[in-house]
């Protein structure tokens, strides 16, 4: 069987066909075999790379299934970290309503740049914008929470849903603006070619040709920074900094949060505070899963319109 | 018997390019080519690889202006006016000489969408059913998709998809019609589809079309240009003539050789 397989590889060189095949199907079972160790040592790596998310998952499940029921969905926090009850229904809020602004604010502005740097790579600002864009996405979450505190919160602005909503839009630019790069850049030249071959203008292509062609990949670059936004706690402290009831204000009122009131109530002693943070984990990665499936069936459903 | 292509004349000249260099960067890649092309006729442009045929032919709607490294020199004239004028607007252009890809490229929508996208973009104000329609029944594809207009241009065969990209184009209303092999990624049966379809596009529109294919230039058009690339890499007309007296008669040494298969 070997040495079959070792004559046909090499039926195109005469020189190593006429070698003798003991010594072929020899190099070829260690050739194999070598092979076959490489093979198990990348299966170790991705086990030993999966088993903590594995690990984490499990844990969030087991422990939040158990403190998650229909009072901890529907009630807002409970006051006391000591006394079991009430839920996180503000932080749910919260955090829809601050990612919702960060969403308008970040989608339209990360996929413009990304737009502008693949359509206008004969600008002299690209390389400059793509540095700049890689450092941001780089930059500390906490500074971005710092730099809205020192001009919005101590500016005169205070603790606010807004205040919130712009730090986690500073976090998701980047973000989008990379991602979207990609997808647009997969976005082949021959569909340009076509639309200015029909006469059209540059903004015409951009706008009716190549964004709707990149339109779900665009969706999902967007998904991707929306689930980072939500799980975000570090600029919320500076900027929402947190509240015990339902906040439909704007401005004015600081802001509960999912990831703020779980960091609240996992670093005391309490037991009962303690539970209701891993169902509050628990809530915010369903969260971020049935964000992402709705993106994708909209995604799907684009896909299947064109 | 048509005329020779000396003799065309403000009544039949459909664009013409003068002493017309194209550079990419600091090379030149095709060199003081200046041909009359018929109006209501097909002019095939065949020559070996790399001999500048399909760079000649995007200057003529200039698509070259895509590339940021093309530069043209010289003269194209089209109703007597040079279109590489700094007054004029390359997208004018392009919406009077309309272009057909090498691969078939229809847009990532509809059947119906395909062909109105570009009408509607020009400002078209008529009604859209009845041009997507005549444009479908020009490209010889109606009867073939008249029942899902709304299915992706993609649900269609490589054929069907050519055909679809010449009915988008016949629907801006064009002059001229620029393809640049449009067959090349085609199987023979719909490669000869598309050559018949040329045939009857010719009554409204002048065709100029690069082929590799002798025979499909010798079948197909009117007249034929034969380029080739010189020593310094530069593409040169060598002939232009009728097709019959290229593929009979040739003048040039060259093109004898390339038409009997000699050489490219």
């Amino acid at each position: 069987m070997s040495i079959t397989t070792t004559s046909t590889e090499t039926n195109s060189s005469q020189k190593r066909f006429t070698l003798g095949a003991s010594k072929m199907s020899g190099n070829y079972a260690a050739r194999k075999r070598k092979s076959q160790i490489m093979e198990g040592i990348l299966f170790l790596a991705i086990l030993l790379a999966l088993t903590p998310l594995a690990l984490i998952l499990f844990e969030v499940i087991r422990r939040g299934a158990s403190a998650m029921n229909i009072e901890f969905l529907t009630s807002v926090q409970n006051i006391s970290l000591i006394r079991e009850g009430g839920g996180y229904l503000n932080g749910l809020v919260g955090t829809l309503y601050m990612v919702a602004i960060a969403s308008i604010i970040a989608v339209p502005l990360g996929v413009a740049t990304a737009t502008y740097v693949v359509e206008y790579s004969d600008s002299k600002l690209v390389p400059f914008i793509q540095f700049f864009t890689d450092v941001m996405t780089g930059v500390p979450s906490i500074f971005v929470g710092l730099f809205i505190y020192t001009i919005l919160v101590q500016g005169g602005g205070g603790f606010s849903t807004l205040a919130g909503g712009l730090a986690l839009s500073l976090l998701m630019i980047p973000i989008i603006a990379r991602a979207s790069e990609e997808v647009i850049r997969l976005v082949p030249d021959d569909l340009r070619n076509a639309a200015y071959g029909l006469g059209a203008r540059r903004w015409q292509v951009v706008m009716q040709i190549v964004l709707p062609t990149a339109g779900s990949g665009l969706i999902t670059a967007s998904m991707l920074a929306v689930a980072r936004a939500a799980g975000e706690t570090a600029p919320l402290l500076l900027t929402a900094l947190g509240a015990f009831k339902i906040v439909p204000e704007l401005l004015g009122s600081p802001q509960a949060a999912l990831p703020l009131i779980i960091f609240n109530e996992a670093r005391g002693p309490f037991e009962p505070a303690h539970a209701r943070a891993w169902a509050g984990a628990l809530e915010l990665m369903l969260l971020v899963l049935l964000l992402t499936l709705i993106a994708r069936a909209i995604g799907r459903k684009t896909e299947a319109a064109i | 018997m048509m005329p020779n292509p000396n003799s065309f004349n403000n009544g039949n000249l459909a664009v013409e390019a003068r002493n017309m260099h194209v550079y990419y960067g600091n090379f030149r890649a095709v060199k003081d080519i200046s041909l009359k092309v018929k109006r209501n006729a097909i002019t095939a442009f065949i020559g070996p690889s790399g001999c500048g045929k399909s760079t000649v032919l995007r200057s003529f709607n200039r698509m070259n202006d895509l590339v940021t490294t093309a530069r043209v020199e010289g003269e194209i004239l089209y109703h007597g006016n040079n279109i590489y004028d700094n007054d004029v607007d390359p997208v004018e252009i392009r919406r009077r000489i309309g272009m057909v890809f090498q691969k078939p490229n229809p847009f990532p929508k509809s059947i119906y969408e395909n062909v109105a996208w570009g009408a509607r973009i020009n400002g078209y104000k008529g009604d859209m059913d009845e041009l997507v329609e005549s444009s479908l029944r020009q490209a010889a594809l109606w009867d073939e998709v008249k029942d899902k207009l709304n299915e992706s241009g993609y649900s269609l065969s490589g054929g069907q998809q050519q055909r679809l990209c010449i009915a988008r184009t016949v629907a801006v209303k064009p002059d001229i019609i620029l393809m640049d092999e449009p067959t090349s990624a085609l199987d023979p049966v719909a490669t000869l589809r598309i050559e018949e379809l040329i045939q009857d596009l010719k009554e409204k529109y002048t065709i100029i079309i690069v082929t590799h294919n002798m025979q499909q230039a010798a079948r197909a058009s009117d007249y034929t240009a034969f380029f080739n690339m010189d020593r310094d890499r530069a593409g040169y007309l060598v002939e232009y003539d009728r097709t019959p007296d290229i593929f009979t008669t040739p003048q040039n040494e060259l093109t004898e050789q390339y038409i009997t298969g000699r050489f490219g």
